[in-house]
């Protein structure tokens, strides 16, 4: 009997081990087993506070196969560059130095660390494990919390929309962008493999759907997040060298063929105070990141 | 031109800092400007620039990813330094324990500088004290030839094996860092053999061995990873006085001692006091001897650890001592007062503690102040329950 396609592509070895300790139906769980997969073993990781430092283990034992480092909140991306510049020194050429963070340690905290090394351009690949909302200090708002979405400080709802981290990491003018999400692991897993052939700084913004946090039952992780891309609110893309290509099945999904936003929020209790205008400015963001891509998508083909 | 036999040159304390960081031959120097420490880093990038230095300089975003970049630098098995004051310090202070707890063999320069508000550069040692329970090894420099001794020391004690721990060199602000004076520095030879070989140091990071670093431990684990701290930190004071030893016969300075100690010999009276006031404190003594006086004067060159038996041995017959601070812990008294304070208590010494504080903001301290504090204090004008603010030759 053959292979299945996946495992063929993904390989059978695992360095996110059995016994860790993330949440029943974690979607960074998944992020994570697949990142590994193909960072392979030849790879350090830097992680900041966040979900994974609990999914990583009680000491002396480990859930991770590879070199791993805890770091303070605001300084994945610094220790990342010190670990860069060091094995530059030491003549290891050839390890894949990996940022691992949540969105709370992206978009506030550990946003200067973040601009401050992908503008030195310091051969990094950062994953954004977004799960939208510092999940691990049990559910508070972040700058990635989308509108409308309940959370322990936002009891009726965000006011506000989600930061636009991609837009503001392309004006960094870092050679590879891209968008992925746990429901579609070969995706990740091609542009992690793409992003570690490329010199500098690499980010990819990974979804990551969280049950406790996002109030959904812990067997609808991947469904959750596959219909976040079908619904259209999360946008599968990448962008090298500031070109931008959309990608299954976001890439068919230009000229509107896309679920019913509400497919995607009636799933989850975070959204159950998301209704009239609120609803409607959050379908306005939802159709103003399309509207953006469709102009640059535009301009590029000029 | 990189320095092949033993030369004196004239250099402030931030280049004589600077200029052992390059003999030092370090791999990694992630730094953020501060005044008054911008003019070491400044020195270390035209090194690297002018190719005297094989380093890597990391342009960081701030101090705290300063600190956060040593860490990563350190844990890849890299020789790493950095330099920082005040603000700096105080922005990095997170980054600082993990350093320790760690057990990165860090070296830092701190450059003693007052913390606001309101703005101020001048010295103070608030910012140094900061670190005093963290897990570092803190020696603090009276002038830039010790800048420089114990910079070259740091990286040695950094990277025994057994100690494994940060090492931070404090130094006044403008007293020290921006002032002139001749600095002797040994050859690049002599550097190369005094310390070890930079690359046996072991990485924690490194594919070839995955630990992970950092994992929540329980908290028995996690008291004990403190404990071995302290043991080790305890266990260092032989080392570093071994390596002042060794210095010692290298150079004729002597740093075996850990205390820097003037005529303290049959002192009945001792003045205690770190960094550049203890120069003034030292002309004191001389002023003071010459009339008959049995004073003298003892810089805590070492604070952490702290060098119980010198410090006593120091004491051992004297029946006074005042202790000159710096830095003031807030609805307590001097910072350095309170670390001789418990030892009378501890080792039941017949002597009376005074406890001054002065210079705080960088106000300047001169000979004169230990004179005036030695002769209110022999009257009887204090007595050792209280805190004396000493501010310009007055009391406040």
């Amino acid at each position: 009997m053959s292979k299945p396609k996946l495992v063929s592509i993904i390989g059978e070895q695992e360095y996110y081990y059995p016994g860790h300790a993330a949440c029943q139906g974690c979607g960074a769980s998944i992020g994570l087993r697949h990142l590994l997969k193909a960072i392979g073993p030849n790879s350090i990781l830097a992680v900041p506070a966040g979900c994974t430092s609990i999914i990583a283990g009680r000491a002396n034992l480990s859930t991770f196969g590879i070199p791993f480092i805890h770091t303070a909140f605001a300084s994945a991306s610094a220790v990342a560059s010190g670990i860069v510049e060091a094995l530059d020194r030491l003549g290891k050429k050839d390890v894949n130095v990996v940022v691992w963070a949540g969105d709370g340690g992206t978009y506030d905290i550990g946003f200067a660390s973040l601009s401050g090394a992908a503008e030195r351009g310091h051969n990094i690949l950062y994953v954004l494990d977004d799960n939208e909302a510092y999940m691990n200090t049990g559910i508070q708002r972040s700058g990635a919390t989308p509108r409308g979405a309940w959370t322990t400080t936002t009891i009726k709802g965000k006011k506000e929309g989600k930061k636009d981290i991609i837009d503001i990491m392309l004006a960094h003018n870092i050679p590879y962008l891209a968008t992925a999400s746990v429901a579609y692991p070969l995706d990740f897993h091609r542009k992690v493999k793409k992003a570690l052939s490329i010199k500098g700084f690499k980010f990819i913004h990974l979804m990551a759907p969280c049950p406790p946090g996002w109030r959904f039952d812990m067997n609808l992780t991947v469904e959750v997040a596959r219909k976040a891309v079908l619904s259209g609110v999360w946008i599968l893309m990448e962008i090298e060298n500031g070109r931008l290509k959309l990608n299954p099945p976001s890439n068919t999904m230009l000229e509107k063929r896309r679920l019913p936003v509400e497919e995607y929020i009636k799933m989850q209790g975070r959204f159950r105070y998301l209704k009239g205008e609120l609803l409607e400015e959050f379908k306005r963001d939802v159709e103003m990141n399309w509207e953006r891509v469709k102009k640059i998508l535009a301009e590029q083909s000029r | 031109m990189s320095i092949t036999s033993r030369v004196k040159k004239v250099l402030t304390g931030n280049h004589a800092t600077a200029y052992a960081v390059m003999q030092a031959r370090v791999d990694v120097i992630p730094a953020y400007p501060i005044t008054p420490q911008t003019t070491i880093v400044e020195k270390l990038d035209e090194f690297i620039e002018n190719g005297l230095l094989d380093a890597s300089m990391i342009r960081v975003e701030s101090e705290h990813s300063a600190m956060a970049a040593a860490i990563g630098a350190s844990a890849a098995g890299a020789r790493t330094y950095t330099a920082t004051s005040s603000h700096g310090l105080l922005y990095m202070y997170e980054n600082l324990w993990w350093a320790a707890n760690a057990r990165l063999p860090i070296v830092a320069t701190f450059v003693t500088r007052a913390i606001g508000p309101p703005w101020n550069i001048w010295s103070d040692h608030q910012d140094i004290f900061t670190l005093r329970d963290t897990g570092w090894i803190l020696f603090m420099a009276k002038n830039a030839q010790e800048a420089y001794d114990l910079t070259i020391q740091a990286f040695k004690i950094a990277e025994n094996p057994n100690i494994r721990l940060p090492v931070g060199v404090g130094y006044d602000g403008f007293y020290t860092s921006h002032t002139s004076e001749p600095v002797e520095m040994l050859s690049q030879d002599e550097v190369d053999s005094f310390l070890p070989d930079k690359r046996a140091i072991k990485p924690l990071l490194d594919p070839e061995h995955p630990y992970t670093i950092g994992n929540l431990p329980d908290a028995s684990f996690n008291f004990l990873i403190r404990k071995n701290m302290w043991s080790s930190m305890e266990s260092s004071l032989d080392y570093i006085r071994k390596v002042g030893y060794e210095y010692y016969l290298l150079t004729g300075r002597n740093y075996g001692d850990l205390v820097d100690k003037y005529r303290t010999d049959d002192a009945e009276t001792i003045f205690v006091s770190i960094g550049a006031m203890a120069n003034e404190g030292i002309v004191a003594v001389d002023k003071l001897r010459a009339r008959g006086v049995k004073v003298g004067h003892m810089a805590l060159r070492l604070l952490r650890p702290f060098p119980t038996a010198e410090v006593l041995d120091v004491l051992d017959g004297a029946d006074r001592v005042i202790v000159f601070s710096r830095a003031l812990s807030m609805g307590k008294g001097g910072v350095l007062f309170t670390e001789l304070a418990d030892l009378a208590y501890r080792y039941h010494l017949d002597i009376d503690v005074y406890d001054v504080v002065v210079g705080l903001s960088g106000v300047e301290v001169v000979d004169n102040d230990f004179i005036k504090i030695f002769r209110d204090v022999s009257e009887g004008v204090f007595d050792n329950k209280e805190t004396i603010f000493l501010l310009g030759g007055k009391y406040v």
